[in-house]
Order: C-alpha cells, then structure tokens, then sequence
C-alpha cells in the first residue's frame, strides 16, 4: 500500500451567496486554487473524485454531471461520493484509497456548495428519516442535534454557558481566518441572549449555510519522490458507521449514546492506529474537527481523545484548545460552526489540517504544528471520517 | 469587454409527491395505533424489543420474531423545544422527545403536547431526561405517526 500524500490544497472564502459564477464556475474554483497549490494542471490529474451533498440542497439533479469540464474530469475515471456532512472527507478517503492501492499517481477531490440559495434546507434534512415512522416528526439537523445536546448536558452536567464558550473560541479563530464566513467575536453573553432555535441550541450556537468551494489534490509517494515533491501526509484514515435509528442509541440497551459521540471515537481509535497514535492529546498539535454546533464539538473533542468524556466544558473554560494554550488547539480556523459549505467541509477540514502542518495557516497558525486530525460526520450522527495528517512521514514515529 | 451586468436569478421550485409504500410490519404498528396499542417487535438474537416495530434487528440484521404490545407510558431519553419556523415544516412552537416505553429496549420519537412551550424554563424543566411521559393517541386516527404523541405524565 502506497503512502499518500497532500500536494496541494484550496479553498475560496465562505459568504452568503456568490451571484458572479454559476454552480459549475463555482467548483471549478476549487479545483484550480487545488491545482495550483499542488503546482500541477489538469493535465498531470489521472481521475477526479467529487463530493457532492444530496441533490435537493442546491436544487441541482446530478450536479456531477454539470461538473464533468468544471474538474477537467472528461476522459478520466471520475466518482461522485454523498454522505450527507461527511461527503468532503469521505471524498477524500475515496481519493486515498485511490492512491493507497497504486492505482493511480494523482487524484483530485473538488467541489462547491451553495445551499443558500434555498431557504428550505431543512425541510429537505427532513426527509432522510423513516418515512412512515420519524418522518411525520418534523425532525431535521438542528433538532437532532439539540436532542444529542439535551442528553450531553444530562449525563455531564454542562449548561449552555458551555456551548456558548465553544462559539466564543471559534469565532475567535475564525476572526483570523480570512476565508471564513462568520468572523465577528462574540461573548458567552451574545450567544446565550441570541433567539432559541430547537433548545438549547440558540442562533449563536449554530453554523452558517456558506457557499464556497474547496479541493485538494492527493499524490502517491513515488509520484512525490520522483518529482522531488514534499506533501504533507495521510498517515491514517478510520471510518464508522452507527445505526440509522436514533432511538436506539438510547435506552438500557444501547450501545452507543447519541449524547456522546462514542461510534465517532471508533473511527478515530481506527486511524490513531494506522498512524500511530497512541497518546492523541500529547501527539497531535491540531485538530480540524466537524463540528456544525457548539454542543458538537465538546463530544468530538472527547471521542478524539484529548480529554476524558464530559471533561471537555472545563477544559475550554479554562483556556484549553484554543490558539495560545498548551496541547491541541482545536478548530484553528474556526471551523464549521463559522463556515459550512457541506459538500466540501470536509474538504476544508482536509484543507486547514494541511495548511496547518507545513506552517502555511498565516494568522491561525499553530505555533510549530507538524501534526494534525481532522474529522467529519454525515447523516443524522451516522457516518464518521477522521484523518490523521503530519508534516513528514517521520513524524510520530 | 462587454459592460458589468445586474446579475440575473432564476426561480425554480420543486414540486414532487410520492407515494411511499410503508411495508407490512410498519402498516400493522400504524393499524394499532387505532386501538391505542403500541406494538414493537423481538429480536431472537439479542432479545431487546424494538419500538417502533421493525422487520429487522439493527444490531443482529436477525429477522424479528414476534409482536410485543409495550405500556403506553415511559420515560425521557432526549426531548428538544422548537422555537424556530422552517419553511416546509409546522409552525413553531413544538416539542419532540424520544421516550423508552416500559417493556420497550429502544425509544420512540413523538410530539410532545399538554405543557406550555412559552414558558421556556418551566417546559424544559417538565420534559427533563429520566422523567415520566404517557402515550396519548388520537380520537380520529387518520393511519400515521400522528396518530400518537407524548404528554406530561
């Protein structure tokens, strides 16, 4: 099995809406800002692998089809991947294995997303529950994450104040990042007084819907050493999947609580072993972690590895994981909660992890960063992806 | 160089229907609904009674092997209270939980009604995890899932 590794990234600024281009000229933008972070053209690409979130978001039917010129995919193999918030990562891993096997020397994941041109997005979340069972419930993400929120709060005591503090650090983050969407700082105070959506998650506590795009391109180690290239790599992928029945990971039965996120920290466990990771919190300087409201991210933090379950509310009072602090800074970039284009946020998550440990991360730089994880769920906290990145392939040993 | 346009938009909706057929097991736990009778099924496997009933098991992908009537009144696993319209769903506000029914090893999802949700403090504190809900079923079944929902109990 190959190495892979990351040649180049990119990624546009995430707003509102872009008037200027169409769908297609959109993503094209992510392929040529991958393109030419990579320092390679179209013509040097030997297939394309497109995450592409489902139709109805962008009310768009097959959109890789519109896309084919867009990511010079003509005459080569090219794979549409969708899984929900996870497509970008799960692109990417479709991109790694691709190279992984030795199949191909150069793979490019692209795409754009602009669901905002919709205002019915959620009503469109809706219809991936059961149709006879949940979908007469008007379940959508925002209340199947405010359900997750209610039972962490249960089980570990925290209030929000403490997912009010996780949008207070990414904000901060992201007022330093001048591709992110939202950027103004705000207080515990602004969060907690912001409008109730599905309690307890408030506006403050939830992500933008974003256009933008991103891509990356990924290369295999005799491509990278023939050329005399230096990527940053991918030195583990883990993947997991939990049951589709959110009522089942409740209950005197369960196995995995839908209030914490324990089938997520499988997936890590699976690429920490790939890489070697055995002490997450001491090894890794970064993590880029999916995380599209505040309560997400403190049992992300956790199924990571870099803190214990329900310990992850005092840390970040504390200071913890934000730029500046000792150990892991999480979500340098501000992450999802400050920019979510949902097709390719897991391609940014990709991207920002990177970026981060070759030192290219400009103001959200992470002092010395040589290593970093990335992660992304999709469907109703169903799919799961993690990365784990380092500068070389020496890195963590 | 042609000069700088007004961008243009095109408005389009998506009108789509469908008739979902919902299978046997699923149309027998809707038809008990009329009865007031909340059905799950066994898996002999694992043995959990899975609520609402399934043809399958989940965890053991074992076909389910017999119909289990569950009580009609159980506890809070995870609730949310809807302030927020959005578009295509019901206007807020609304209450959802999903609450384990004694006899059941897996939980429910159902409007939750009979509380006042303007009182947002009072609401969250009645629907708090662990605490206890009855089944209440409609007097005209119209042969969904909104033939039942949850109450304070």
């Amino acid at each position: 099995m190959s190495a892979v590794g990351v040649l180049g990234v990119g990624q546009t600024p995430y707003v509102t809406r872009r008037a200027d281009v169409t769908f297609p000229e959109l993503v094209r933008e992510g392929a040529l800002l991958a393109l030419d972070d990579a320092g390679i053209t179209m013509d040097d690409v030997d297939a394309v692998v497109f995450p592409l979130a489902p139709d109805a978001l962008i009310g768009v039917g097959n959109g890789e089809r519109w896309c084919v010129e867009a990511l010079g995919a003509a005459g080569k193999p090219f794979m549409r991947v969708n899984n929900g918030g996870a497509t970008g990562m799960s692109a990417v891993i479709a991109a790694w294995t691709h190279v992984a096997s030795g199949m191909f020397d150069v793979v490019l994941v692209a795409g754009g997303e602009r669901v905002s041109e919709s205002g019915s997005a959620q009503s469109v979340l809706n219809k991936m529950w059961d149709v006879g069972y949940e979908r007469p419930i008007p379940l959508n993400t925002i209340t199947m994450l405010a359900l997750s929120a209610v039972r962490y709060m249960h089980a570990h005591g925290a209030d929000e104040a403490d997912f009010a503090r996780v949008t207070v650090k990414n904000r901060r983050h992201a007022a330093l990042n001048p591709l992110a969407h939202l950027r103004e700082p705000v207080t515990v105070e602004d969060v907690l007084a912001s409008r109730v959506l599905a309690w307890p998650i408030k506006l403050g506590d939830a992500c933008p819907s974003s256009t933008g795009a991103a891509g990356a391109v990924l290369v295999s180690e005799r491509y990278a050493r023939a050329h005399g290239l230096r990527p940053a790599w991918i030195r583990g992928i883990g993947q997991n999947t939990e049951t589709f029945w959110m009522g089942d990971r409740v209950g005197p039965r369960m196995l995995a609580d839908h209030g914490d996120a324990d089938a997520l920290a499988v997936a890590f466990e699976r690429a920490y072993a790939m890489a070697g990771v055995t002490d997450p919190a001491g090894q890794l300087d970064v993590a880029e972690i999916y995380a599209p409201f505040s309560s997400v991210e403190l049992h992300v933090i956790e199924a990571a590895g870099l803190c214990g379950k329900g310990e992850a509310p005092a840390r970040l009072a504390q200071g913890d994981f934000a730029l500046g602090a000792k150990g892991t800074i999480v979500n340098p970039s501000g992450g999802v909660l400050c920019s979510n284009p949902i097709a390719v946020t897991g391609v940014a998550r990709l991207a920002e992890a990177t970026l981060q440990v070759q030192g290219r991360a400009g103001d959200r730089q992470v002092e010395g960063a040589r290593t970093a994880v990335a992660s992304a769920i999709g469907g109703d906290h169903q799919f799961y992806a993690s990365l784990v990145l380092s500068a070389d392939l020496e890195d963590i040993a | 160089m042609t000069s700088a346009v007004e961008p243009r938009f095109y408005t389009q909706t998506w009108d789509l229907s469908y008739r979902h057929a919902l299978g046997d097991t699923t149309s027998r736990f809707l038809a008990g609904l009329a009865e007031q009778r909340i059905l799950g099924r066994r898996c002999p496997s694992c043995e959990r009674v899975i609520v609402p009933a399934r043809s399958f098991c989940d965890r053991d992908h074992t076909a389910t092997s017999d119909w289990v009537e569950v009580a009609t009144a159980g506890v809070v696993e995870m609730f949310t209270i809807v302030h927020e319209a959005f578009r295509g769903l019901p206007d807020p506000p609304y209450a959802l939980a999903y609450a384990t029914l004694d006899g059941a090893d897996t939980a429910l999802v159902g409007y939750v009604r009979g509380l006042d949700l303007t009182d947002l403090p009072s609401a969250v504190a009645t629907l708090a995890v662990g605490n206890r809900v009855r089944v209440a079923f409609s007097d005209t079944p119209t042969g969904t899932a909104a033939d039942y929902w949850f109450e304070p109990a």
